[in-house]
């Protein structure tokens, strides 16, 4: 590090240094005691945690190890899993269409995306699911017809609406408030000149959203499009207010029973985080199939290692040299 | 009379209160290419835009190979035309920005291909062989696999034309195309259009190079405050201009 910034500064300063040797510095580093103390301190945490991890008998992890791909925990676990990637797609949907209503020069467009965004936002998902659950008691019967015309079916609200059905509904309507903010902000971060030279080449605003801004702009949306689906997933727990047996209301169905609420909360942790590494990991390949040019390319263990910036810098040095010397 | 590749009469052009273009008339001939100059903030490039209709006219007549733009005339009304109508009749005015505006995402042979294809709805095998003849033309072989960011601003603008070209129009705007770049680089883009304008295109051209003025252009109009002051031959606007103004002007930046 040290013989790599010396040479960048001395190199324009004195060309006649062609003599390596006169570039590197023979520097002591500097010593970083207050670091040095902070890791100390990290590791004696880490030490007396990991031993009541195993020490602590209250653990009871063998009753953890008999639950974890247990049949009904499974079952729980398939339900969650469902309900997180389907109202997040559907969320997704919403959220484009409505960002770009937002940005419809129509101002009843712009001012309806906004409404539902305000609205959404503005109210505790808890009670929109309860709201979607008991929405019966509002419109006892649906029907799908013109308004004051013709009506072409009809049913019965209860029938219709079961739990699954407003889980979906109520997470999916709900995240397309927060990611029609994600979209927009993704869209609007894109510069104007790429949408006007699509413009002035004769593609249509359809085109130019589809083809140039939106997939430029899905950079920007993945990381935190990401962030939404790990929160979704846990979010769906809340559905154990619906009665619907995702992973939290199945293991908390099995203590209310056998009181082993420890080592079932251990296995419901578990899983959760195994999905939300399964989620970090597909997200990543997300962002580098996004990001343009292998040079920028890094891999898995460069990400989680930190030791990213020091490569990338370098190659962009290297892009714009090689772009100077085609010239 | 041949139909004039440029008509326009009477041009207005506001931004809420502020009137940016105060009636401009003009015209440019097939093959003619025509130059805008002047101080910043004179209308320039303004009054490019509304030759796509990339900004709306708010009164005046401007034609395209005789066409009205934007706005089709039936029975002494005005009719504004749809989006996809719009497209169409841009798809044959080429334009190239003073920022490249290359689309990041995609290769140079991508960004060359797109609009063809989607637009004229040719074949990629077509739309391909044609690029690489352009980027010949402008220098740029072997270079159809670069992203943008890794070519130089002289690199970038030259695609940017050959994207333009790509789509065969029948004119081309060009907007302050190198105003963007390092002074060194500004020969090589001004040379591709020396001789895009040798080729006989049509060409209209907002800039500051005077001497690309002079050398290549068939007419200079000097414009400031919204108006066309005086246009005509460029070495006598450029050595003998009869306003203030324009001598002024002139007298600063030659």
């Amino acid at each position: 590090m040290t013989r790599l910034d010396s040479n960048k500064k001395q190199g324009p300063i004195s060309p006649t240094s062609v003599n390596s040797e006169a570039t590197i510095l023979n520097a002591v580093p500097i010593r970083h005691y207050g670091r040095w103390i902070a890791t100390l301190f990290l590791l004696l945490v880490a030490i007396v945690m990991v031993k009541s991890l195993i020490t602590n008998p209250r653990f009871r992890w063998g009753i953890v190890g008999d639950y974890i791909i247990s049949e009904p925990i499974l079952e729980g676990l398939r339900l969650t899993f469902v309900l997180t990637v389907v109202a997040q797609l559907i969320g997704i949907l919403i959220g484009i269409i409505l960002a770009i209503m937002r940005l419809s020069s129509n101002r009843v467009l712009a001012r309806a995306a906004w409404i539902y965004i305000w609205f959404f936002r503005g109210t505790p998902l808890l009670v929109q699911l309860i709201f979607w659950y008991n929405i019966s008691a509002l419109y006892p019967e649906i029907s799908i017809g013109i308004p004051f015309g013709p009506t072409f079916w009809q049913g019965n609200a209860n029938d219709l609406i079961t739990p699954f059905a407003v889980a979906i509904l109520g997470l999916a309507l709900n995240e397309g408030a927060y990611m029609a903010e994600i979209v927009r902000g993704g869209i609007v971060g894109i510069d104007r000149g790429q949408a006007e030279s699509a413009k002035a080449l004769g593609m249509t605003h359809m085109q130019t959203l589809r083809r140039i801004v939106l997939p430029q702009a899905v950079k920007v949306i993945i990381p935190p499009t990401g962030n939404q689906t790990i929160l979704m997933l846990k979010t769906t727990s809340l559905v154990s207010v619906l009665a619907l047996a995702d992973l939290l209301y199945t293991a908390q169905t099995i203590y209310a029973r056998t009181f082993e609420t420890m080592p079932l909360l251990m296995v419901v942790s578990l899983w959760y985080l195994g999905i939300t590494s399964v989620l970090t990991f597909g997200q990543f390949f997300l962002e580098r199939h996004f990001t343009e040019g292998k040079q920028e390319r890094i891999s898995f263990t460069q990400r989680i290692t930190g030791r990213v910036s020091m490569r990338k810098s370098s190659s962009e040095l290297g892009q714009a040299e090689r772009a100077k010397h085609n010239d | 009379m041949i139909e004039p590749a440029l008509r326009v009469e009477a041009v207005r052009k506001s931004y809420g209160h502020v009137e940016v273009l105060k009636g401009i008339d003009m015209q440019v001939k097939p093959g003619e290419v025509a130059c805008l100059v002047g101080p910043s903030g004179s209308g320039k490039s303004t009054f490019l835009r509304c030759i796509n209709h990339l900004e709306k006219i708010n009164s005046g007549r401007l034609y395209v190979h005789g066409d009205l733009v934007g706005y089709e005339e039936k029975k002494g009304r005005l009719y504004e035309l749809s989006d996809r109508e719009v497209c169409r009749k841009r798809a044959e005015i080429g334009m190239v920005f003073q920022s490249f505006n290359l689309f990041q995402h995609m290769s140079v042979l991508e960004n060359i291909i797109e609009a063809p294809m989607r637009v004229l709805k040719i074949s990629k095998e077509e739309a391909v062989n044609y690029a690489r003849e352009l980027l010949e033309l402008v220098g740029l072989s072997g270079r159809e696999e670069s992203y943008p960011k890794q070519l130089s601003g002289g690199q970038q603008q030259r695609v940017a034309i050959t994207r333009a070209l790509a789509m065969r129009p029948k004119l081309m705007l060009f907007d302050e195309p190198t105003s963007a770049l390092d002074p060194e680089l500004v020969g090589e883009v001004l040379t591709a259009m020396q001789d895009l304008a040798n080729s006989g295109m049509t060409m209209i051209v907002v800039t500051h190079e005077m001497g690309f003025a002079r050398k290549v252009a068939d007419t200079v109009a000097f414009m400031d405050a919204g108006l066309i002051v005086e246009s005509g031959h460029p070495d006598q606007i450029l050595d003998n201009p009869q306003h203030e103004r324009t001598k002024s002007f002139f007298s600063k930046v030659l």
